[in-house]
C-alpha cells in the first residue's frame, strides 16, 4: 500500500477540482469567505474518506445492479450526520452553508472515487484515497477563498488584514471578488498555473 | 541599406540577441519591425497581399480616435473650470482648457500602454511568438472610456485584467471573443462601483487627485427621475459630465467618417445599432408609462457612450458579427438592449457597455445560425436541382 501516493498525488497531479474538473459547483457557492470554505472542505474530506471506507468493506456484497442506490444510502447518511454535527455544534457556519452541506450528496467527487476506487480496493487504501481527494478539493477552496476573501473583504477569518491606513491612502475592496463570476475565473487561474506546472514535467 | 538611417540598421545588426539572450528574440524582432520592414520574402507559391495589414489597420482606428480624443482632453478641463468657482480661472481660453485635459489624460494613457504592452511582450516572449499590434487600439480606447477621476493603480489592474482574462487566455489578438477595452470597463465597474458610477466621479478637482466635484451626468439624472439638465445642442456637442472622451456626439461622428470612408469598420453594424436603439425608443415612446419612456427616442443617441459604442465598440471586427446578415442582427440588438437597460433598470444608468459585452457572447451563436441556414437554403436547392436533371 503505497501511502504517500495515494495522499499526495491527488493534491496536485490528479486533483478532483484542476484536473478531473469535479465539484466545481460548491467551489463557486462557498468561498466567498475562508471560514466557510475551510468547514466545507472538512466535511467533504469526512465524507470522501468515510464513504469511500464504508463502501470498500461492503464491495464484495453490493449486488452489482443496485450498488448506485447503496453507494447513496451509505453518503446521504454521512452527510445527514455531518449537516446535524454542524448544526449542533457551528450554527453560525451552518447557517451560512445553508444547502451546500446538504448538496454534499450530489458532490461528483465523491461518486466519483466510490466508482473509480473504493469498488475494486481494499479499504485502507480507499480511505486513504478519499483522504487525499477531499484534502485536494479543499485545498483549492482554501486558495480561491483566501484571495476572494483577502481581496474582497480585506479580511482573513473575519480578522481585519488590509491596515486601515492603506483606505485611507485610497485602497479600496474589489467588489468583483465577492461576486460569483470571479470564484470561476480564480479557479481558471489556479487550474492554469497548476497545469502548466504539470504538464511541463 | 543607403539611407540615413544606416547606423540604426547596423544597431540593430550588432544587438541581434543570441545565445544567452536569445530567449528575447520576440521583443528585439517588434522593436526591428517597428523601425524597418522586414527584408524576407517568401520564397515559393503566389501571396496576394493587401496593403492594410494589422498595423496599418490599426493606426487607422487611432487616427479616427483623434477626434474624440482630443475634445475629451478640453472637455475635461472645461467641466473643471466650470465647477471650480476661483476668480482667477473664470473665464479660460480653450487652450487652458485643453492644456489641464492633457495633463489628467497622459498619466491614464501612459498606464495603460505601459501596462497592457508589458503584458504582451511577456506572453510573446513566453510563448514564442511575435509581438503583435493588437494592443494599440485597445490601449488607446481604455483611458477614453473611464471617469476621469479613475485612480491609476485601479486602471492598471483594470488594463491587466483586460489583457490576461479578456485576451491571452484565449489566444491573443484575434482569439478573444469580448473585446477587452470595455473587458476592463466592466471589471472597474463591478469591482469599485462608487468609482465608476454616481454623481462624484464625472468632473476632476484638481489636477492631479482623485477627488471629483459633484456632477451628474445625462444618464444619472434621467434615471433618478428627473429631466436632463443639458439642452440637445450641449449633448451633441460634448460639454456635459462623463466619461473622458465619449461626450462629443459630433467628435465621434468625424471619427466614424474615417472609419467608413476606409472601410476598416462595418457600416451595417453602425447602423443597425442605430436603428436598433432608435427603434426601442420608439417602442417606449408609445408606452410612455414614465418620464423616461417619455423621453424622445433621439435623445438616447446624445447622452452617455451610446455613439462611442456604436462606432467604436460594437464595430471590433474580432469580436463583432463575422457574417453580413449576422451584423445586423447583432448591432440591432446591441442597440435594442442598451437603450432597454437604461430605461428598465436603474441600477445601471448606462447600459451600452453590458449590451455590446452580451451580444460579444452571442456573436459566434449569431454566425453559426446564419451559416446553418444558408447552408439548408442552398442544399434545399441543390436537391431540387439533381431531382430536376434525374427525370
Amino acid at each position: 500500500m503505497n501511502v504517500k501516493k495515494l495522499l499526495i498525488e491527488p493534491l496536485r497531479k490528479t486533483n478532483p477540482v484542476t484536473v478531473l474538473v469535479l465539484g466545481i459547483c460548491s467551489c463557486l457557492a462557498v468561498t466567498a469567505k475562508l471560514k466557510p470554505a475551510l468547514v466545507m472542505g472538512v466535511s467533504v474530506t469526512v465524507v470522501t474518506a468515510l464513504s469511500n471506507f464504508i463502501i470498500s468493506l461492503l464491495r464484495k456484497g453490493i449486488p452489482n445492479r443496485i450498488r448506485i442506490i447503496v453507494q447513496l444510502l451509505v453518503v446521504s447518511t454521512l452527510v445527514i450526520l455531518v449537516d446535524q454535527f454542524l448544526k449542533a455544534f457551528a450554527y453560525d457556519v451552518s447557517k451560512q452553508l445553508s444547502v451546500y452541506v446538504g448538496l454534499i450528496i450530489t458532490n461528483c467527487i465523491i461518486m466519483g472515487r466510490l466508482e473509480a476506487f473504493a469498488l475494486s480496493h481494499g479499504p485502507g487504501e480507499s480511505f486513504l484515497d478519499g483522504l487525499g481527494n477531499g484534502l485536494g478539493y479543499s485545498l483549492i477552496l482554501i486558495i480561491v477563498a483566501f484571495f476572494r476573501e483577502l481581496l474582497g473583504s480585506g479580511t482573513l477569518l473575519g480578522y481585519q488584514i488590509i491596515p486601515q491606513s492603506w483606505y485611507e491612502a485610497g485602497y479600496q475592496n474589489n467588489g468583483l471578488m465577492i461576486l460569483p463570476p470571479m470564484a470561476l475565473i480564480v479557479i481558471g487561474i489556479v487550474m492554469w498555473i497548476n497545469n502548466s506546472k504539470t504538464e511541463s514535467k | 541599406m543607403n539611407g540615413k538611417l544606416k547606423w540604426l540598421a547596423s544597431w540593430f545588426e550588432k544587438h541581434q540577441p543570441k545565445g544567452r539572450w536569445s530567449w528575447l528574440g520576440s521583443t528585439y524582432e517588434a522593436f526591428h519591425t517597428f523601425a524597418f520592414t522586414p527584408n524576407r520574402v517568401t520564397s515559393r507559391g503566389s501571396h496576394v497581399r493587401d496593403a492594410v495589414d494589422l498595423k496599418r489597420a490599426m493606426i487607422t482606428v487611432v487616427i479616427a480616435l483623434m477626434p474624440a480624443m482630443i475634445f475629451g482632453m478640453w472637455n475635461i478641463g472645461y467641466q473643471h473650470y466650470l465647477a471650480t468657482p476661483e476668480p482667477l480661472t473664470s473665464n479660460p481660453s480653450p487652450f487652458t482648457c485643453f492644456w489641464f485635459g492633457f495633463l489628467r489624460m497622459l498619466p491614464m494613457l501612459a498606464v495603460s500602454y505601459i501596462v497592457g504592452l508589458g503584458i504582451e511582450f511577456t506572453f510573446a516572449q513566453i510563448r514564442h511568438h511575435q509581438v503583435n499590434e493588437g494592443f494599440l487600439v485597445t490601449g488607446f480606447l481604455i483611458p477614453m472610456i473611464m471617469p476621469v477621476t479613475t485612480p491609476l493603480w485601479q486602471l492598471a489592474l483594470a488594463t491587466a485584467f483586460a489583457v490576461i482574462i479578456g485576451k491571452e487566455v484565449f489566444g491573443g489578438t484575434g482569439m478573444n471573443f469580448l473585446n477587452p477595452a470595455l473587458v476592463a470597463r466592466a471589471f472597474l465597474f463591478f469591482s469599485y462601483p462608487t468609482r465608476m458610477s454616481g454623481d462624484n466621479v464625472w468632473i476632476a478637482a484638481d489636477l492631479w487627485g482623485t477627488d471629483a466635484i459633484a456632477g451628474a451626468t445625462p444618464l444619472a439624472e434621467l434615471a433618478a427621475g428627473m429631466q436632463p439638465s443639458a439642452s440637445v445642442l450641449d449633448m451633441l456637442i460634448g460639454t456635459i459630465p462623463g466619461s473622458t472622451c465619449e461626450t462629443s456626439v459630433i467628435a465621434i461622428l468625424l471619427g466614424a467618417i474615417i472609419l467608413l470612408v476606409t472601410g476598416i469598420a462595418s457600416w451595417r453594424i453602425m447602423l443597425s445599432v442605430i436603428l436598433g436603439g432608435g427603434l426601442m425608443g420608439l417602442l417606449f415612446n408609445t408606452i410612455g408609462a414614465n418620464t423616461y419612456m417619455q423621453l424622445p427616442f433621439y435623445y438616447h443617441y446624445l447622452m452617455g457612450g451610446f455613439m462611442f459604442g456604436a462606432v467604436f465598440m460594437a464595430t471590433d471586427p474580432v469580436t463583432a458579427a463575422q457574417t453580413n446578415i449576422g451584423k445586423w442582427i447583432y448591432g440591432f440588438l446591441i442597440g435594442a438592449f442598451a437603450v432597454m437597460l437604461r430605461v428598465l433598470n436603474p441600477a445601471y444608468p448606462e447600459g451600452m457597455m453590458l449590451s455590446i459585452l452580451l451580444m460579444n457572447c452571442f456573436a459566434p451563436l449569431i454566425d453559426h445560425c446564419v451559416v446553418a441556414r444558408n447552408i439548408k437554403r442552398r442544399q434545399k436547392r441543390a436537391l431540387i436541382k439533381s431531382k430536376v436533371t434525374a427525370r
